[in-house]
C-alpha cells in the first residue's frame, strides 16, 4: 500500500509539472489562473458531492465568502498572509454551522438541495443590498452590487510590498491546486475518507456500525468550504475586486455542471470539468453567434441524459477496454490473497 | 449468575391512535439465544426498533450492560459494543466485501488490526473468493452473510439480528445457524425471526410477541406445543 | 384605518402571488416527484408569450390568460417528451437536467429577445384610496389566485381525470395497473404544470421588467414555497404561500422590502428544519 501511494504522488507531481511548464506555452497565464482556481472550486464540491454524497446547491456560498473575507481582511490589514488564512478559515466554520444544523436534523436530498440554496440566495441578497455607506466592516466598505476592489494582492508573507501577479501567480496558484489535491487524495485514502465513502454509500449502516454520521457529514462539509473558500480568495487575487455575482444562483450551477460533466466520484473530473468548461465559456465569449448560457445548459442536459457518470469515469473505462484491462485492479487482489492465504 | 445485558421496562411505543408496542418488560442474560416470534404485526420489530434506537418510544425504558440508553441514537448504541442488522440487508453496494466489513472493524480497532480482523473474518465466512467483490453483485445470501460479518467483527457483546434467515437457501440457512451458535459463545443474541424451522434448530427459549405485548416466554418446545400461541398463528394465518 | 386597508391588500397580494408563481411547479411535483428547475424559464417565456402578443395586436387579457399558458403548455410537452420522461424516478438527475433546460431557455430568449429590459404597462390602472395610492392589478392577482385554487380543488375534486390524477399521486403503481397509463397521465400533468406556470410568468409580467433571466427570481420562492408545502397538493401551496406571504410582507412593512425577501429565506430554513416533511406532513395530513 505504502508504494501504491509514492507512485500515485510522483504521477501527480510528474504531470502537474508537465502541464504546469506546457500550459502556458497554448494559453495566457491569466486564463490559466483562472482555470486552475476553478479547479480547485471543482475539486472542493468533487469531493463533498461526489466522494461524500452530499448535493451542495450553494458551493458558491463558500467561494463568495472566502473572497469577500479575503478583501475585508486585505484592506484592514494591509498585507495578505492573515487574509488568505482567515478566508480558509471564515467559509470552514460557516460550512461547520450551517452542516451541523443540516445533518443533526437529518436532512438529506431535495431538503439539503433547498437548504443551500436558500443560504446563497440569502447572501446575495444580503451583499447586494450592502450599497450604503452604513454598510462597513472596519475600513472596508462592502459596497453592495458594486463589490469591493482596491485591496491588497497577494504578497510575499512579511513582506506586503512584494506582490506577486502575473505569470508567478499562476505558478503560485497552480502548486496550491497541485497541493490541495494531493491533501484531497491523502485524506480519501486515509480511514476518514474511506469512512466518508460508507456514509454515501449507506447512512444507516453506517449508524449501526457505530459511527456518528451528522459530525463526519459536517466535517466532511466544512473541509469542502475551506477548499472553496481558498479558491474565492485566489480568485479576489486574480480579479482584483470582488462582486455580489460570485455567490449567484448562477455561478452554483456552474460548479454542478463541472461535477457532473467531469465525472462525479473521481479527483480528477471535477478539476477537469472545471477548466474545460470554463475555457470553452471563455472561447464562447470570444463569438456573439451562440449564447454561452445555452450551450452550458445543453452539455448539462445531455449529460445527464446520455453520460450520467462524467467524462473521466467513461474514458477511464474505455481505455481499460481498448488495453485489455492494464490489471491495475485484480493485481493487488492476488497478492493480498497470496499473502493471507 | 450472569449479568443482565439487555432489559426493557414497560416499554410502549404508539403511532397515532396504534400501539405498537405494549408494555414489554424484556430481560436478557449474557450470552443467551433469544428468538422472538409472533405474527405479523405483533410488535417484534417495533420492538427491535426501539431497542436499537431506530426508534425512540412513547413510554418506558431501554437498558443496556445497566446502562440507561432510552431515546439514544443508534449509533451511540452500536458503539457501546452492540452488533446490530436490520430486517433487510443493509450493506455498502458500491464497496467490496473487504471494505464493508473493514469499516465495521475500523470503528472499534485501528487500521492494522482492523484489516487483520476483517480477513480473518471474511475467512471464517468462507467469503475469501469473493472479497475484492462489490456488494452489489452478489446474491441475496450472501449479502446476508456479509452483513453477519459486519456485525460480528467488531466482537460485540450483544447481538440483534432482525429476520438473518429469511431469503436464504437451507444450505445458507446452516451456514448462518452454525455463525450464531459461534456468536453466542461471547455474545447475547437476539433474534426476530419468522421462520419456525430456523427457530427450532437454533433457540433455547422464546419470546412470543402478540399485538404489541408479550404473550409467552418459554422452552422453544413448550411454546411449540402452547394450544394459545398456535391459536395466535393459525388464527392469523386462516 | 386607511392604512391596515392597504397593508391588508399588499399581506394578500404576497400571499397570492407566492400561490401563484408556486402552483406550476406543486402540480408537476405533486403529481410526478418532480422537481423542474425550469419552472423560473417557463414563467419567463410566459412573460414574453404575452408580450409578444400583444405586440401582435391581441387583447392583453386574451394574450395573458389563453395565448400564454397554451405556448408554454406546448413548450413543456416537447420537454417532456424530449427530457423529462427518460429520468422519471431519479429526482436529483431530473433537478439538474431540468436546471441545464433553465440555461438553454435562457440562452434562447437572449438570442430572440435580446439582453434588455421589456414590459408591458398594467392593463388596470391604480386609484387613490384615502391618503394612499393603492395598485388596481394588484386585486386582479388576487382574484386569479382564488380563482386558481378553487379551479384546482374542483378539477381534482370533482372530474374523472382529477381522480385518475389523485390515484397516481397517492400509488402510480396501481394505477397503471388499473389500466391507466402513467406515461399519458405524466405528460398531460407536465402540460398542465407547465401552463399554470406560463399563465403565472404573463399574469406577473406587466408587474416587472422581463429579462431573460427574469426566471431566476421566481424558481427559489417557488421551489421553497412546494418543498415547505409538503405532500399535500393544494393545503400544501396554500398553508406555506400563506406562511412565508405573512413573513416576508411583515418584515418588508416593519424594515425594508431586501429584509423582506431575506426573512422569507430565512423562514424557509427555520421551517424546513423543523418540519423535514413540510407543513402538510404534519398537520392536514391526507388533505388535497
Amino acid at each position: 500500500m505504502g508504494r501504491s501511494v509514492l507512485h500515485d504522488v510522483i504521477i501527480t507531481l510528474v504531470v502537474s509539472a508537465l502541464l504546469i511548464w506546457l500550459l502556458p506555452l497554448m494559453i495566457s497565464t491569466y486564463t490559466l489562473t483562472v482555470l486552475v482556481i476553478y479547479g480547485m472550486l471543482g475539486l472542493s464540491l468533487g469531493l463533498v458531492w461526489g466522494f461524500g454524497g452530499i448535493l451542495c446547491f450553494g458551493q458558491a456560498a463558500f467561494f463568495g465568502l472566502g473572497a469577500y473575507t479575503y478583501a475585508i481582511a486585505a484592506i484592514n490589514i494591509g498585507e495578505s498572509t492573515l487574509p488568505m488564512i482567515l478566508a480558509v478559515l471564515v467559509p470552514a466554520v460557516f460550512a461547520a454551522l450551517l452542516g451541523a444544523m443540516m445533518f443533526y436534523g437529518r436532512l438529506a436530498d431535495v431538503y439539503l438541495g433547498v437548504i443551500t440554496l436558500v443560504v446563497t440566495l440569502i447572501l446575495f441578497k444580503f451583499v447586494n443590498s450592502t450599497a450604503g455607506p452604513q454598510y462597513v466592516i472596519g475600513n472596508a466598505r462592502l459596497g453592495g452590487f458594486n463589490g469591493i476592489p482596491g485591496f491588497q494582492t497577494l504578497n510575499v508573507p512579511g513582506d506586503p510590498a512584494a506582490y506577486i501577479w502575473g505569470d508567478p501567480y499562476f505558478y503560485v496558484c497552480a502548486v496550491a491546486l497541485v497541493i490541495v489535491f494531493l491533501l484531497v487524495t491523502w485524506l480519501l485514502r486515509s480511514s476518514f475518507g474511506r469512512i466518508a465513502v460508507g456514509i454515501r454509500e449507506n447512512e444507516v449502516r453506517m449508524g449501526l456500525m457505530g459511527y456518528d454520521v451528522a459530525t463526519r457529514k459536517t466535517v466532511l462539509f466544512a473541509i469542502g468550504a475551506a477548499i472553496a473558500g481558498l479558491a474565492g480568495a485566489l480568485f479576489a487575487n486574480w480579479g482584483e475586486i470582488v462582486t455580489p455575482n460570485l455567490f449567484s444562483l448562477g455561478q452554483s450551477a456552474e460548479i454542478i455542471i463541472w461535477c457532473i460533466v467531469g465525472g462525479l466520484g473521481t479527483r480528477f473530473g471535477p478539476i477537469v470539468g472545471a477548466a474545460g468548461l470554463a475555457y470553452l465559456k471563455f472561447m464562447l465569449g470570444q463569438q456573439s453567434m451562440i449564447d454561452n448560457t445555452l450551450v452550458l445548459g445543453l452539455i448539462l442536459v445531455l449529460f445527464v441524459l446520455f453520460l450520467p457518470r462524467g467524462l473521466v469515469p467513461a474514458v477511464a473505462s474505455l481505455l481499460n477496454s481498448i488495453f485489455g484491462g492494464t490489471k491495475r485492479k485484480p493485481k493487488p487482489r492476488r497478492m493480498r490473497r497470496a499473502r493471507h492465504g | 449468575m450472569a449479568e443482565t445485558v439487555l432489559e426493557t421496562s414497560g416499554l410502549t411505543m404508539r403511532f397515532g391512535g396504534v400501539t405498537a408496542s405494549d408494555n414489554v418488560n424484556f430481560k436478557l442474560k449474557a450470552r443467551e439465544l433469544r428468538c422472538l416470534i409472533g405474527p405479523n404485526g405483533a410488535g417484534k420489530s417495533t420492538f427491535f426498533k426501539c431497542v436499537t434506537g431506530l426508534l425512540t418510544p412513547t413510554e418506558g425504558h431501554v437498558y443496556m450492560r445497566g446502562q440507561e440508553v432510552t431515546g439514544w441514537q443508534p449509533h451511540q448504541i452500536a458503539s457501546l459494543g452492540v452488533g446490530i442488522k436490520t430486517q433487510t440487508p443493509n450493506v455498502m453496494d458500491a464497496l467490496s466485501v473487504h471494505e464493508n466489513i473493514w469499516l465495521a472493524a475500523r470503528r472499534f480497532y485501528n487500521v492494522v488490526e482492523a484489516r487483520e480482523r476483517a480477513d480473518s473474518i471474511i475467512d471464517r465466512l468462507a467469503l475469501g473468493t469473493i472479497a475484492r467483490t462489490q456488494l452489489g453483485q452478489l446474491a441475496h445470501g450472501e449479502r446476508q452473510r456479509v452483513e453477519l460479518g459486519i456485525v460480528a467483527v467488531a466482537d460485540p457483546w450483544l447481538v440483534l439480528l432482525d429476520e438473518p434467515a429469511a431469503g436464504m437457501s437451507a444450505q445458507d440457512v446452516d451456514r448462518m445457524t452454525e455463525i450464531i451458535h459461534e456468536l453466542t459463545r461471547f455474545a447475547a443474541v437476539v433474534i426476530v425471526e419468522h421462520d419456525m424451522q430456523f427457530i427450532r434448530s437454533i433457540a433455547q427459549t422464546v419470546t412470543v410477541f402478540h399485538q404489541g405485548a408479550v404473550l409467552m416466554e418459554d422452552n422453544v418446545e413448550r411454546v411449540m406445543s402452547d394450544p394459545q400461541v398456535r391459536a395466535v398463528y393459525l388464527g392469523k394465518k386462516a | 384605518m386607511d392604512l391596515s386597508f392597504v397593508i391588508l391588500v399588499e399581506v394578500l397580494y404576497g400571499v397570492a402571488s407566492l400561490v401563484l408563481i408556486s402552483a406550476g411547479l406543486a402540480v408537476v411535483f405533486g403529481m410526478m416527484k418532480v422537481i423542474n428547475l425550469a419552472h423560473g424559464e417557463f414563467m419567463m417565456m410566459g412573460g414574453y408569450a404575452t408580450i409578444t402578443a400583444v405586440g401582435l395586436g391581441v387583447n392583453v387579457f386574451v394574450a395573458m390568460l389563453v395565448i400564454a399558458p397554451l405556448v408554454v403548455g406546448l413548450i413543456g410537452l416537447i420537454v417532456e417528451r424530449l427530457v423529462i420522461r427518460h429520468l422519471y424516478g431519479r429526482l436529483v438527475d431530473t433537478m439538474l437536467a431540468t436546471w441545464g433546460l433553465s440555461l438553454v431557455f435562457i440562452g434562447l430568449a437572449t438570442m430572440i429577445f435580446g439582453n434588455t429590459t421589456t414590459g408591458i404597462s398594467t392593463p388596470i390602472p391604480g386609484f387613490a384610496f384615502g391618503g394612499y395610492q393603492v395598485n388596481g392589478y394588484n386585486f386582479f392577482i388576487i382574484i386569479v389566485s382564488i380563482v386558481l385554487v378553487i379551479a384546482m380543488y374542483a378539477v381534482l375534486r370533482g372530474t374523472r381525470a382529477g381522480l385518475i390524477a389523485r390515484g397516481t399521486m397517492q400509488r402510480s403503481d396501481m394505477a397503471a395497473a388499473l389500466g391507466y397509463s402513467p406515461d399519458r397521465i405524466y405528460m398531460m400533468t407536465f402540460f398542465c404544470g407547465s401552463a399554470l406556470s406560463g399563465l403565472a410568468g404573463a399574469v406577473l409580467a406587466p408587474l416587472v421588467g422581463l429579462v431573460p433571466t427574469s426566471g431566476g427570481a421566481y424558481i427559489a420562492k417557488a421551489f421553497i414555497t412546494v418543498i415547505a408545502g409538503g405532500p399535500s397538493l393544494i393545503a400544501g401551496l396554500v398553508s406555506s404561500a400563506t406562511s412565508f406571504g405573512l413573513v416576508s410582507q411583515f418584515f418588508t412593512f416593519a424594515i425594508s422590502p431586501v429584509i423582506g425577501e431575506v426573512a422569507l429565506l430565512i423562514a424557509a430554513v427555520v421551517l424546513l428544519r423543523t418540519m423535514p416533511q413540510g407543513i402538510t406532513g404534519r398537520f392536514f395530513k391526507g388533505k388535497l
